[in-house]
């Protein structure tokens, strides 16, 4: 029974993870007083692109070709272990957070080589931003696992969240809210969004993430996509089993909660990306620096209580 | 040759016989037009004018046998003219010379002139000695010389840093986004900029050799498609020379009208750009606002003369269209709810600290290097010098009412943003005054003919900055030559200059608050 229903929210997330940048771009047009595009856009732009056929570049080799695969691959992984509702995930072990992370570093490293096999200027630089920045953004997101993991006792995310609410104290309060900080940011600076990276822009020499995914087209692009759909459910729902961390014990109203909880962040997302511009490039890694302290800060007082 | 010979001085809009241009030895000419800049005027426009065979017996050569004593005017010889405009005497000065083949190049004391010497170069097939930096700017075969010896747009050699890790990123002419084509090599380190060459060209329609002989019935619309966001501008430039060249007097109704046109365009393309900052900084709000705001101001302009960027409006002697009351009661209703809401979309910038982080300290160009290059418009007042035509050398109802200057100081990409929000205030107070108090009487009177071997110069401060035109007629009346510089032949090496020592990811930002044309520069 366990095994089918975390099967069951494996698939949720799956299928709901690309509706989440539905919601974003609709809280924006909302916000910039457009009625925006439908809710499900993503959807119908990824079955237009896996429609199509692919163009390569000359210049290109099987690297190019292999990273929107391996990258879904990784990701797809990922999102296995994730859980959600109180009900442990599909995949799960000890220490299984150390994977996740390093899963979401393969669709990074995947991603990079792909930017950087198609020769273009352009992407190199893409590449070069990204790396720098995730650089200062993966400690963060290590250690504020960490604090969680110490918190709960365990490092498998699977009981870190299943059990977080009977470890939490009121004494826990502060260390828990400055590691949602963390993640908060982590959320924001991995998944390319304002007031890291413009996710509308058109000006290749500003962008981070999409300028390295610029030669791809079809079913790759799809892939890309998709991808970043998936990254952007994984990270969500580390931040979103953080902050609403009871469970009730009713299975389906726990994870309508947590559901519920992803597209309140979608929108909280929306609503950031609307009322502030992007940081200049050289204060994005002030802000992670920021963000680690936070989480150092955390782990500290985790240490402390013990 | 008489050493004493003062340039030709003449007031706006006024027009001279092409034969009271002194013509000086290379020397001087060099030497005149060099002291006038370092005097505070600006270079307005440095052009050739080649001399046809029935040229040496035109009233220039024939009537001055000793400007020219010991020089044989042939056909392959090319007279130069320099027109610069003195805004402390509110006058504009006009020298020619008379070059074969090379001379000695203003640039290395004058780099005002650097561009209009390339383009001299490219056009006429003339050598200006010693120019740092000859090479073509549009790519357009020669008038004059050798012809088949085009040169494909681009392929010149670039300007290279070398060293390790220093790495070249080449954008355009191609873009993302739909915009016009322009090439940009960057020369990097990492995310920083050394040094930035702008290559255009791509757009080169052969304008100014198409209005030889004219103006004839397509001429007026060249020029509302010069530079199409300029339409009203360049109309006006074009017409209150042709006015000048006819001895007509344009009623003040007409006057008004096109003043009132012209801020209307001003205020369409300053709000769109300040809409268009924001949005390169993915600041929404103020971007989408600012959109939808541009788009009313250009149906303002639609609403007096049918087309949203003013196209039939301006026609010599006055406008295509008149206003009747019930549409100026209209356009009042229009501005103030315009005026309401730009306010609003606009204070949103300047109160967002993240929009002001990302505007101020970033792309300074200081007043120093501004002065030095003859930047004008938006660009220059932001760097705190007061250039604006519409205050030094006011023509048409600019001479009965006066739009203070508007200045700031930094020089950066916040005040060039902040002078284009003075500036909507300013012009629209302006229109909404002139709308209450329109002149009566007509809107149009006949054209004469053109006075024959005259020349004018008009200068008209259009939304981007100084529009000058020059006129030259022929013994008919008809325009032998015609010169066009449009701001952005001034300041895209403004721009390049902003980039030195910037980060290459605020480039876009950069470029939209100068925010100049390509087919205005290409021509």
């Amino acid at each position: 029974m366990q095994a089918v229903v975390s099967i069951i929210h494996w698939l949720v997330a799956l299928a709901l993870a690309p509706l989440l940048l539905g919601i974003i771009g609709r809280t924006k047009a909302f916000f910039a007083g457009r009625t925006g595009s439908p809710f499900l856009q993503p959807y119908h732009d990824l079955r237009k692109l896996l429609g199509k056929g692919a163009v390569y570049s000359h210049t290109t080799t099987w690297v190019f070709r292999a990273a929107p695969m391996v990258g879904l691959g990784a990701v797809f992984v990922a999102s296995g272990m994730v859980p959600f509702g109180g009900s442990p995930a599909v995949i799960e072990f000890p220490a299984d957070l150390i994977l996740v992370v390093y899963l979401l570093g393969l669709l990074r490293f995947a991603t990079v080589l792909g930017a950087l096999d198609t020769g273009s200027s352009f992407e190199g630089m893409g590449a070069s931003r990204e790396v720098q920045f995730s650089a200062l953004a993966e400690p963060v997101l290590l250690l504020a696992l960490a604090t969680l993991g110490r918190q709960t006792g365990s490092y498998s995310l699977s009981t870190i969240f299943v059990d977080i609410a009977e470890h939490l104290s009121i004494h826990a309060g502060p260390a828990m809210l400055m590691g949602a900080v963390a993640l908060l940011v982590v959320f924001l600076v991995e998944n390319a969004r304002i007031p890291v990276d413009d996710p509308n822009t058109h000006l290749e020499l500003t962008m981070i993430h999409e300028v390295m995914v610029l030669d791809y087209s079809g079913p790759d692009f799809a892939f890309v996509l998709y991808g970043a759909a998936l990254k952007l459910w994984v990270l969500g729902a580390l931040l979103v089993g953080l902050v609403i961390p009871v469970h009730v014990g009713i299975r389906l109203i726990d994870s309508l909660l947590f559901v519920l909880g992803m597209f309140a962040l979608a929108f909280l997302v929306g609503v950031i990306e609307s009322c502030m511009a992007r940081l200049r490039l050289l204060r994005v890694p002030q802000m992670l620096i920021a963000a680690g302290a936070f989480a150092i800060f955390a782990l500290v007082l985790v240490l402390r209580q013990t | 040759m008489p050493s004493t010979a003062q340039p030709l001085s003449m007031c706006p809009g006024e027009t001279a016989a092409f034969a009271d241009v002194p013509l000086v030895g290379t020397e001087q000419f060099r030497r005149s037009v060099i002291a006038a800049v370092r005097r505070g005027a600006r270079l307005v426009a440095l052009f050739g004018q080649p001399l046809t065979r029935d040229a040496t017996l035109s009233p220039l050569d024939a009537l001055r046998p000793s400007r020219v004593k010991g020089q044989p005017v042939a056909s392959d010889r090319l007279h130069l003219y320099a027109t610069t405009a003195d805004p402390a005497a509110g006058t504009i000065s006009v020298l020619a010379t008379s070059v074969a083949d090379t001379y000695q190049a203003l640039t290395p004391d004058c780099p005002a002139a650097h561009w209009f010497e390339r383009e001299l170069a490219e056009t006429w097939g003339i050598r200006p000695e010693g120019h740092p930096w000859l090479k073509p700017i549009r790519f357009c075969a020669p008038r004059r010389g050798a012809a088949g010896s085009q040169i494909q747009p681009g392929v010149t050699p670039y300007f290279q840093v070398r060293g390790s890790e220093i790495h070249e990123v080449a954008v355009g002419p191609v873009h993302a986004g739909i915009i016009e084509p322009g090439h940009f090599r960057f020369q990097c380190h990492g995310e920083h900029v050394f040094h930035l060459e702008i290559s255009l060209g791509y757009q080169h329609r052969g304008v100014e050799r198409a209005l030889v002989g004219g103006p004839d019935k397509r001429t007026i619309h060249y020029m509302e498609t010069l530079a199409g966001d300029t339409s009203v501008g360049q109309a006006i430039a074009y017409c209150e020379g042709l006015e000048s060249l006819a001895g007509c007097r344009v009623p003040p109704r007409a006057l008004a009208i096109r003043g009132i046109a012209l801020e209307l365009e001003r205020l369409a393309n300053h709000t769109g750009d300040l809409g268009a900052l924001a949005n390169d900084v993915g600041y929404l709000p103020t971007a989408s606002f600012c959109g939808r705001l541009r788009g009313d101001f250009l149906n303002m302009t639609a609403s007096i003369c049918g087309s949203r960027f003013g196209r039939g409006l301006v026609r010599p002697g006055g406008v295509g269209f008149d206003l009747d009351p019930p549409r100026v009661l209209e356009l009042l209703r229009r501005l103030e709810a315009a005026r309401r809401d730009v306010e609003i979309a606009v204070d949103l910038l300047w109160k967002t600290p993240s929009v002001l982080g990302r505007f101020e300290h970033t792309g300074t160009i200081s007043t120093e290097d501004c002065r030095e290059l003859g930047l004008v418009g938006v660009v220059a007042r932001a760097c705190g010098l007061e250039r604006d035509v519409r205050h030094e050398f006011p023509t048409g109802f600019f001479r009965f009412v006066q739009i203070p200057v508007s200045t700031a100081h930094a020089g950066d990409v916040f005040a060039r943003a902040y002078v284009r929000w003075l500036e909507i205030q300013r012009s629209l107070a302006f229109v909404h005054e002139q709308l209450r108090a329109l002149p009566q009487g007509p809107v149009r009177v006949e054209m004469n003919a053109l006075a024959p071997n005259a020349i004018a110069v008009s200068l008209t401060e259009g939304w981007r900055g100084e529009i000058c035109h020059v006129a030259v007629t022929d013994d008919a009346g008809r325009f032998a030559g015609y010169k066009i510089v449009d701001p952005s032949f001034h300041n895209w090496f403004g721009l390049a200059m902003a980039l030195r020592d910037q980060q290459i990811s605020d480039f876009p930002l950069c470029n939209k608050s100068f925010n100049l044309s390509y087919c205005g520069h290409d021509l």
